[in-house]
């Protein structure tokens, strides 16, 4: 079943040529309209199903790169066409693909004007944000990752609300910033490599003092889209401004791609700048869980408490992305997944909202539990998640990552969990202030409970963040071997002891046994374990 | 059988949460205490057809992180039976109950559910054979309690007290997450067996904890005793625990007195093996213990609401438990905790036939004179009093003798401190509760007349789970004294509480002098003594003593001011620094030194591109140099993290 040539060219342009379809339906406002959505709810859905040949296909055992493609485009430059995914890039496939759907149908009534753009501009996204993280050649990836910054900024500009002009120009200023500095990096690794073939970039050795000013270089682009303290104030600005479904696509993909960057790029590609550097982004890090995290105290409006969440616990990725061990990047992995879906539904718990009363202002609600039972319960089972309860999916990525940075750093492992206390409050404040309470006022008492087609888009969420809570190993056994293989492989380019600058227990570190030799000359021509799994194969391969 | 036991309460859950439209109330609430009796039958099954032998029902796994791995498992030893039988006897006697006493409520199946909910995360907790299932079941068990502290939403006070409690639970699993993440980093395992077999071998040695070389199982120990702290309402963490009280009675019965709360005693004797080599944190558990206990009472002197008084006595006997592992009584510790369980639910039950017989008042100044109309009630209380009063023969008199003895015996500073203050609470508690004994039932009434005339004795769906009870706070105390803590102790635990080598505490406890088995009774009788001639012989006594004593007087009722002391030092600054962070940090540093200068031009961007574009570099340049200046810094100053 998984010899359908190109898969992942066809999952990345299906939501092209189903644009391309819309574009093409013409006829009266409401016609266009009706096909519009029902065009694009068919196309990404295929997209989807299509993706679950990613899924099942995907070989569980190999930490390499997987369907992989690979045709000329510019051969004269050495650019090729060169598609892939691995354990770190499939689950963000299969991310990106699950939600667009879910967002096509949030906006099903939400959306009533220019009905057949939005619809285009959301399909072109899934295109790019698909594209992201499928391209292996700098040059495909480059175009892909920027081209996700023109329709989201269209989304925020034509659909948003009363200030969108102003976020929709922070966003992009501030993702623009970040994005130049990368292709100042990347070219400059081209001149040094004389290749963009992100495998190859991946062995290939750059010099320390290099590594420093392309980690500085990537680390721009990266930190704004994650985003980290202090380059984080465009996004609840976006996310207040944009429709639900942007929100949604927002919170739960393009957030993503900074962190996906650093596990592609930095950490691989520039192993001991990472090394030096990890300490900066721990300060960040820090920084963004509690300061941001007391700033959601303060909200007043329901999408920027969520926002400001959003960053609170993607300081939690990037702390366990430089603790640079298993469960520290497996963490932030999962943490990652596990907030894209749960960030997106609480988005759409906003929406759900949003849309019945046009305000998010959260004093404005109160006690909706009464008459809207349904959409209380949905509420509190992301409300949870977001919180990281055990039996949620955010428990096992927050908890991961903590253990993880706690074996780097105890001091940042220790300002990090004080993220699970004020997690909770500014959570379970907004949950009070909004659902729990009397049912006062008379346009609330007015709402209806959750459509059927607001049931069909939180119950699969639902289920997905009770399975990544309580039997996560179908996600780890896929992200397990190619974390495996990227820890081995920088542990070789920088020694396998832990992080100098870090402090290490005295007892000897008992979690990573020492299974690489450290290999200290000749690091230019090293192709470490490229090809076959970390001699540690991973307990999880059960199945 | 072992997993059917956790199971079933989680099938009722399931069903009474999600099926509710199509069940009604009556099938969800028998769906649900039918499975419970089920699980409570079984569970007794289990504990006395126990066999000595520990055994483990893996599940699956639930995660695994390289070395970092746990399944879900259902461990059977002697401490989990005994638990099993604690959870789910007083679970099932409370669903049933709640029949009776919910029976005026709109949502009885999401009550049936918590109910049934809570149980599943109790049982998962007690049975869990890694630090990993535990932590969920302790957070699970955490939800629970949340969502049934505020399970009357429309109530500002409930919704407050809801977030407290899982906030202050919070700041206590803080310190047991951190306590695990040490256990992984130290140990490369978070399954229990594994490390309490390394345990020994780490007695002494030291590792790098934040700033300082620690030692390695005082910073564990302590740092999951916080944890336990949280959850059992020890001193400083306890706040939350009198608030809980706006929650239904049924569910302080169960998750406020006789479970949940226990949950920080059962972990530390679960980890027996790691506390027994750590002596320094054993003496912290002591004074936490000790102090609590005697805190705690004295606050319940001068409360006046039935379940606040009824609270603080769990608070204070929670204490007890605590300061018995401290000393290394961990038998004792868990024979308190097996007759507190009977007794406590046992008082919280009638306090709630009380309130509900009183057209749900619950302030003791305005009862009084009801015990003819409610002979039932009143008599059990009296059985619940004694037990907790520690008179002879009922089941609190066994188990709090042996915690008072062992507490002497132990020869220690923290020893002797918990056996004086343990005493002096002794005497407090049992002043409390006659005095909640008397303000209820004796004397004139206070109520006003509707209520008096309404009220009535509960139905028999609520009088039998309080017999059931009463019969446990009868006889439980005499039945399992010689197994928990007497001749047969050994080997009844058996490898489930590790007794270290040269604690001898608990046979020590059987020889001290006559005095000071005799001096918790002396004290008892004296407090119930004391508590008749207050609100019996000489009514107005109280009153003058308060009046006398104003200055204590206030400072007891105000519950020692741990709640305005917190509010002034974290609730208020944490908002505030939120708003000062969001409108000056975000608003005035970040955004106006970066991108609003920007944005804001870039509104007109068609006739003032140019600017643009120079602000852009400006303050790209700013940004940068910023950020160099932070790097280099850290990196100078920050080489020794």
């Amino acid at each position: 079943m998984t010899n359908i040539p190109h898969l992942l060219t066809i999952i990345t342009f299906l939501p092209l040529v189903g644009a391309i379809f819309i574009a093409g339906i013409r006829g009266e406002e409401a016609h266009v309209a009706r096909n519009g959505r029902w065009v694009a709810l068919w196309t990404s859905g295929a997209v989807f199903l299509l993706s679950l040949l990613l899924w099942f296909g995907f070989d569980r055992s190999n930490p390499g790169f997987q369907f992989e493609e690979h045709a000329e485009w510019i051969p004269a430059l050495n650019i090729a066409y060169h598609m892939g995914v691995d354990g770190i890039s499939m689950p963000f496939v299969m991310l990106s693909t699950l939600l667009t759907p879910i967002c096509v149908l949030a906006s099903w009534e939400a959306i009533e004007t220019r009905v057949k753009e939005y619809m285009i501009a959301f399909l072109v996204l899934e295109t790019f944000m698909v594209g992201t993280f499928c391209a292996l050649d700098f040059v495909a990836f480059y175009v892909f990752f920027e081209g996700v910054l023109i329709p989201m900024f269209i989304i925020i500009g034509v659909w948003g609300g009363p200030r969108r002009v102003y976020s929709a120009f922070k966003f992009f200023l501030f993702t623009l910033l970040g994005s130049v500095l990368m292709l100042v990096a990347i070219l400059t690794m081209y001149d040094e490599a004389g290749t963009t073939d992100i495998p190859t970039l991946m062995t290939t050795q750059f010099d320390p003092q290099l590594q420093i000013w392309l980690w500085l270089a990537f680390f721009a682009s990266f930190a704004v889209k994650v985003p980290m303290w202090p380059v984080h104030t465009w996004l609840p600005d976006a996310h207040v401004e944009a429709p639900t479904a942007g929100s949604v696509i927002l919170a739960g993909v393009l957030l993503k791609m900074g962190g996906y960057g650093f596990l592609r790029f930095s950490i691989p590609m520039l192993p001991e700048a990472s090394t030096t550097l990890a300490p900066l982004v721990f300060g960040l890090s820090i920084v963004a869980v509690i300061y941001t995290s007391l700033v959601a105290l303060a909200q007043t409006d329901m999408k920027k408490l969520i926002a400001y969440s959003s960053v609170a616990h993607m300081g939690f990725v990037t702390a366990g992305t430089f603790a640079l061990n298993r469960q520290g990047i497996e963490g932030a992995m999962i943490q990652m997944l596990s907030h894209g879906i749960v960030s997106g539904a609480l988005f759409l718990c906003v929406g759900v909202v949003y849309d019945r009363l046009h305000s998010r202002e959260i004093a404005r609600y109160g006690g909706l539990v009464n008459n809207m039972p349904r959409y209380a319960f949905a509420f509190m089972i992301f409300t949870m998640a977001s919180v990281g309860l055990p039996g949620t999916s955010g428990f096992i990525g927050e908890f991961l990552v903590m253990v993880g940075v706690f074996q780097s750093s105890t001091w940042v492992g220790l300002f990090i969990t004080t993220g699970i206390i004020l997690g909770a409050a500014y959570m379970l404040w907004l949950y009070r202030r909004v659902v729990f309470g009397k049912l006062e006022k008379d346009d609330v008492k007015a709402m209806l409970d959750l459509s059927p087609r607001e049931v069909a888009i939180f119950v699969p969420l639902i289920l997905i963040v009770l399975w990544m809570g309580i039997y996560p190993s179908s996600f780890t056994s896929i992200t397990g071997p190619t974390i495996e293989r990227l820890i081995t492989n920088y542990e070789v380019a920088v020694g396998p002891a832990v992080p100098g600058s870090l402090i290490a227990p005295a007892e000897a570190s008992p979690t990573e046994p020492a299974t690489t030799e450290p290999v200290t000359t000749e690091p230019v021509t090293t192709e470490p374990a490229i090809t076959e799994p970390a001699p540690a194969a991973p307990a999880e391969e059960q199945q | 059988m072992d997993v059917a036991i956790v199971a079933l309460p989680l099938l009722g859950a399931l069903i009474a949460g999600l099926g509710n439209r199509r069940l009604g109330d009556r099938g969800a609430q028998w769906i649900t205490s039918g499975l419970m009796l089920v699980s409570f039958v079984l569970s007794w099954i289990v504990f006395l057809q126990y066999d000595g032998t520990p055994r483990t029902t893996e599940l699956f796994t639930w995660f695994a992180s390289g070395t970092f791995e746990a399944s879900w498992a259902v461990r059977v030893d002697q401490l989990s039976a005994v638990m099993l039988v604690v959870v789910t006897t007083v679970s099932s006697m409370v669903h049933v109950y709640s029949i009776g006493y919910m029976s005026h409520d709109d949502s009885k199946p999401r009550f049936m559910a918590y109910l049934s909910l809570f149980t599943f995360c109790m049982l998962m907790l007690v049975t869990a054979d890694n630090f990993m299932q535990m932590f969920f079941g302790w957070e699970g068990v955490g939800l629970c309690s949340y969502l049934l502290i505020g399970f009357w939403f429309h109530r500002p006070s409930a919704n407050a007290a809801a977030i407290k409690a899982f906030l202050v639970n919070r700041v206590g699993d803080f310190g047991f997450a951190l306590g695990i993440m040490g256990v992984f980093l130290l140990f490369g395992t978070v399954s229990f067996d594994a490390v309490f077999a390394a345990a020994p071998g780490k007695v002494g040695q030291t590792f790098h904890f934040l700033s300082w070389d620690a030692d390695i199982l005082t910073t564990l120990c302590l740092l999951l005793f916080v944890g336990a702290m949280g959850k059992s309402a020890q001193l400083g963490l306890h706040t939350w625990l009198p608030d809980a009280m706006e929650g239904p009675t049924p569910v302080s019965a169960l998750i406020h007195a006789a479970t949940m709360v226990t949950a920080g005693v059962f972990m530390v004797c679960r980890l027996s093996p790691m506390f027994e080599y750590a002596p320094d944190a054993k003496m912290v558990v002591a004074i936490v213990g000790a102090a609590t206990a005697f805190f705690a009472a004295t606050v319940g002197l001068v409360q006046n609401d039935i379940k606040r008084v009824i609270a603080y006595s769990t608070c204070s006997q929670l204490g007890y438990m605590f300061f018995a592992a401290g000393v290394g009584a961990y038998g004792a510790a868990m024979f308190h905790l097996f007759t507190h369980a009977f007794f406590k639910a046992l008082l919280f039950l009638c306090a709630g036939s009380v309130i509900h017989a009183m057209s749900d008042e619950q302030d003791m100044r305005r009862m009084g004179g009801i015990w003819k109309l409610i002979p039932w009630t009143y008599a059990l209380m009296w059985i619940g009093s004694l037990a907790l009063a520690g008179i002879p023969f009922f089941a609190g008199y066994y188990s709090k003798d042996i915690i008072l003895e062992s507490a002497f015996a132990a020869h220690t500073g923290a020893g002797t401190f918990a056996f004086w203050l343990g005493i002096g609470a002794a005497m407090m508690t049992a002043f409390y509760s006659w005095r909640l004994l008397l303000m209820t039932f004796h004397g004139q009434t206070r109520a006003d007349h509707e209520t008096y005339h309404h009220v009535h004795e509960s139905p028999w769906v609520m009088l039998v789970p309080l017999i059931v009870l009463a019969i446990g706070a009868v006889f439980a105390g005499y039945l399992f004294y010689g197994s928990f803590v007497g001749e047969e102790m050994e080997q009844f635990w058996g490898a489930s509480i590790l007794f270290a080598e040269g604690n001898e505490v608990t046979h020590h406890a059987h020889d001290v002098p006559t005095w000071v088995k005799l001096s918790p009774l002396v004290v008892g009788i004296a407090g119930i003594a004391i508590a008749y001639l207050f609100y019996m012989v000489k009514t107005d006594l109280p009153a003058r003593l308060a009046g006398a004593l104003g200055g204590l007087y206030r400072f007891l009722l105000n519950k020692w001011y741990f709640d305005e002391l917190y509010d002034a030092i974290f609730v208020e600054p944490a908002k505030k620094l939120g708003f000062g962070l969001w409108k000056g940090g975000d608003g005035a540093i970040i955004d106006r030194l970066g991108p609003d200068g920007i944005a804001s031009v870039s509104q007109d961007v068609a006739r003032q591109a140019t600017k643009l574009q120079s602000g852009y570099v400006y303050h790209y340049a700013f940004a940068m140099l910023i950020g160099v200046v932070i790097l280099v810094t850290w990196y100078m100053f920050g080489s020794g993290w």
